[in-house]
C-alpha cells in the first residue's frame, strides 16, 4: 500500500471518528434519531399484527430497524454542504489538501453509523413491546450484512450530498427522500407489490440489497452473500460517481466563483 | 379596533415575515411531496398486511400531516422572532396578547388546511380513491377544524418554545406521537385501552374519524358529534396554550431567558 493510500485511509478513519463524536454530541438529536423510526415501526407493528401473520412481524421488525439508518443519513447528507456554508467553513474545507470527497464521505458514513442506535432500539422495542423474536439463522452473514448495509447507506448519502451541491435548499431533498427510499427499498413492503417500473429503481439502491441480505441472514430464507456483494458493488459505484461529481462541481464552482452560492 | 388590527393585519404580516423563506423549492418537497409519500408508505403497508383499504390511509395521513405546518409554524411564530431578535421588542410592546398570539394562528390554520386538502387530493388521485362530490364541502370543514385543533396544540408547544431550545426535536416527537395515537393508520379501537383513551384527548382523532365517515358516504349530521368534540379539544388546547404562553412570558422576564438561544 502506498504512503498516499495509507494517509488517505487514516484521514478517512479519523474524519469518521471525529464526525461520529460531533453528531453524537446532542442528546436531543440522539433521542430523536432513536424515537423517529420507533414511531413508524410501532405503527407498522400494529398494522402487521392486525394482519394476523406472525412472519410479517419479523419482516417488519428488521425493516423498521434499517429504516432508522437511512433516516440518520438522508437529512444530514442532504444538508451537509449547506451546513458548511452556514458555518463559513466550506471554502476552508474545500481549500484544504485533503480531498473534499473524503471529508464528505467520512461525514455521511459517520451519520449512517449513528443508525446502529436506531437499529438496536427498534429491534429491542419490537422484542419487548410487541414480542417479536427476530431469528439469527446465519450470524456470520448477519455480522457482515449489517456493517455493509450501514456503510453502503452512508455512501448513498455521500452521492446525495454531492449531487445537490449546487442546490441551496438541498436539506429539503434529503428529508423528502426519507419515505421514498423506505418504500422503494422494500423496508416494510415487498417489492412485488409495486408496479414493474419501480423495480429497476429499487435495484439501483444499495439499501434494497442490504435489507435483503439482513433478512436472508436473519431468517435463513436464502443466502445473504449475493445481496452483500451487490451492496458492496453499488457502494463502490456510488463512491466513484460521487468523487467524479465532487471534482466536477468543485472545478465549476472555482471557475465561476459560486462555491458559497450567495 | 387596535386589537382587531393586531389580530388580522399583525397576524398576516408576521406570518409573511417569518415564513418569507418558504419558497416553492422548500414548500413543494416538504409539504407536497413528503405527505404524498407518507400516504403511499402506509397505503402499501396496509396492502401488504391485508387490512384497511387505501381510502383509510389517504384520509388518515392527509389530515395527520397537517401537524407539520400547524405545529412547526405555530411554534416558529415565537422561535422565529427570537431567532430574528425581535421577540423582545414584541413582548415589551403594549399590544394585547390575545389578539397578538391568536392573530398569528390564523394563517397557520389556513396553511395547515391547504396542505391537508392538497394531500387528500393528490393521495386520492394517485391511489384512485373515490371521494363523493357531496363529501367535498363537509370534508373542507373537517380539515379546517382539524388544522385549528392542532394549531391549539401548537400554541402550547409555542409556550414551551419560550424556554426549550431544541424545538425541532420536540416538534418531531409530537408529530410522531400524533402519527401513532390519532388513528391515522391504526383504528383507535384496535389500540391498547390506555392508548385509545389518550387518543381521544388529542387533535385529529375525531376529525380523522369524521372524514373517513364522510368519504364512506356519511352526512355532516352524522359526524357532527365528532366535529364538536374535535372543536372542543382544539379550544381547550388553545386556552391552555394561551395561558401557558403568558406564564412562560412572565417566567422569561423573571429569569431573563426570553432571548436565550
Amino acid at each position: 500500500m502506498s504512503a498516499r493510500a495509507i494517509r488517505l485511509a487514516r484521514t478517512g478513519a479519523v474524519g469518521w471518528w471525529m464526525n461520529l463524536k460531533m453528531v453524537s454530541q446532542s442528546a436531543f438529536d440522539g433521542l430523536l434519531a432513536i424515537l423517529w423510526p420507533l414511531f413508524f415501526g410501532t405503527v407498522a407493528f400494529f398494522m402487521f399484527r392486525a394482519g394476523g401473520d406472525p412472519e410479517t412481524l419479523v419482516y417488519a421488525s428488521l425493516g423498521a430497524a434499517v429504516m432508522g439508518v437511512w433516516t440518520a443519513t438522508s437529512v444530514p447528507a442532504g444538508s451537509a454542504l449547506q451546513r458548511h456554508r452556514w458555518n463559513g467553513t466550506l471554502e476552508l474545507v474545500v481549500a484544504a489538501p485533503t480531498p473534499f470527497s473524503l471529508t464528505l464521505l467520512s461525514l455521511t458514513t459517520a451519520t449512517s453509523t449513528v443508525g446502529i442506535y436506531c437499529m438496536t432500539a427498534t429491534l429491542l422495542w419490537g422484542r419487548f413491546a410487541f414480542g417479536i423474536d427476530v431469528p439469527f439463522e446465519d450470524p456470520v452473514a448477519l455480522a457482515v450484512a449489517i456493517p455493509t448495509t450501514i456503510v453502503s447507506i452512508g455512501l448513498l448519502g455521500f452521492l446525495l450530498a454531492v449531487a445537490f451541491a449546487r442546490y441551496r435548499t438541498a436539506w429539503t431533498l434529503g428529508a423528502m427522500l426519507e419515505y421514498p427510499v423506505w418504500l422503494v427499498g422494500g423496508f416494510l413492503v415487498p417489492l412485488s407489490l409495486f408496479p414493474d417500473w419501480v423495480r429497476p429503481i429499487s435495484w439501483l439502491l444499495a439499501p434494497t440489497w442490504g435489507m435483503n441480505a439482513i433478512r436472508d441472514a436473519a431468517t435463513g430464507a436464502g443466502s445473504a452473500w449475493p445481496d452483500i456483494a451487490m451492496c458492496v458493488a453499488l457502494g463502490a459505484g456510488y463512491t466513484t460517481a460521487g468523487v467524479l461529481v465532487t471534482n466536477r462541481v468543485l472545478a465549476a464552482a472555482r471557475r465561476r466563483a459560486t462555491l458559497s452560492l450567495t | 379596533m387596535t386589537s382587531l388590527r393586531i389580530f388580522a393585519v399583525g397576524g398576516l404580516i408576521s406570518f409573511r415575515a417569518l415564513f418569507g423563506f418558504m419558497s416553492p423549492w422548500i414548500f413543494v418537497p416538504t409539504l407536497v411531496v413528503t405527505p404524498l409519500f407518507q400516504i403511499l408508505l402506509f397505503a402499501y403497508i396496509g396492502r401488504s398486511a391485508g387490512i384497511q383499504d387505501d381510502a383509510f390511509y389517504v384520509v388518515g395521513n392527509a389530515i395527520q400531516y397537517a401537524a407539520v405546518p400547524c405545529l412547526f409554524a405555530m411554534t416558529f411564530t415565537i422561535a422565529g422572532e427570537r431567532f430574528n431578535q425581535t421577540l423582545g421588542p414584541i413582548l415589551v410592546s403594549p399590544a394585547r396578547r390575545l389578539p397578538l398570539f391568536l392573530g398569528r394562528s390564523v394563517p397557520v390554520i389556513v396553511n395547515g388546511a391547504f396542505v391537508a386538502a392538497l394531500s387528500l387530493l393528490l393521495g386520492s388521485l394517485v391511489l384512485d380513491v373515490e371521494v363523493p362530490g357531496s363529501a367535498i364541502a363537509p370534508l373542507a370543514l373537517v380539515i379546517v377544524l382539524a388544522s385549528a385543533s392542532c394549531t391549539g396544540l401548537g400554541l402550547v408547544l409555542a409556550g414551551i418554545g419560550l424556554r426549550v431550545r431544541e424545538q425541532a426535536v420536540m416538534l418531531n416527537i409530537v408529530f410522531g406521537l400524533l402519527l401513532v395515537f390519532t388513528g391515522a393508520n391504526v383504528p383507535v379501537d384496535e389500540l391498547p385501552a390506555w392508548m385509545e383513551a389518550t387518543s381521544r384527548l388529542l387533535p385529529f382523532t375525531h376529525a380523522i374519524e369524521a372524514a373517513r365517515e364522510l368519504v364512506a358516504g356519511g352526512t355532516l349530521d352524522a359526524v357532527s358529534g365528532l366535529l364538536v368534540r374535535e372543536l372542543a379539544i382544539g379550544a381547550v388546547y388553545a386556552v391552555l396554550g394561551y395561558a401557558f404562553l403568558r406564564f412562560m412570558e412572565r417566567q422569561g422576564r423573571v429569569h431573563a431567558t426570553l432571548e436565550k438561544v
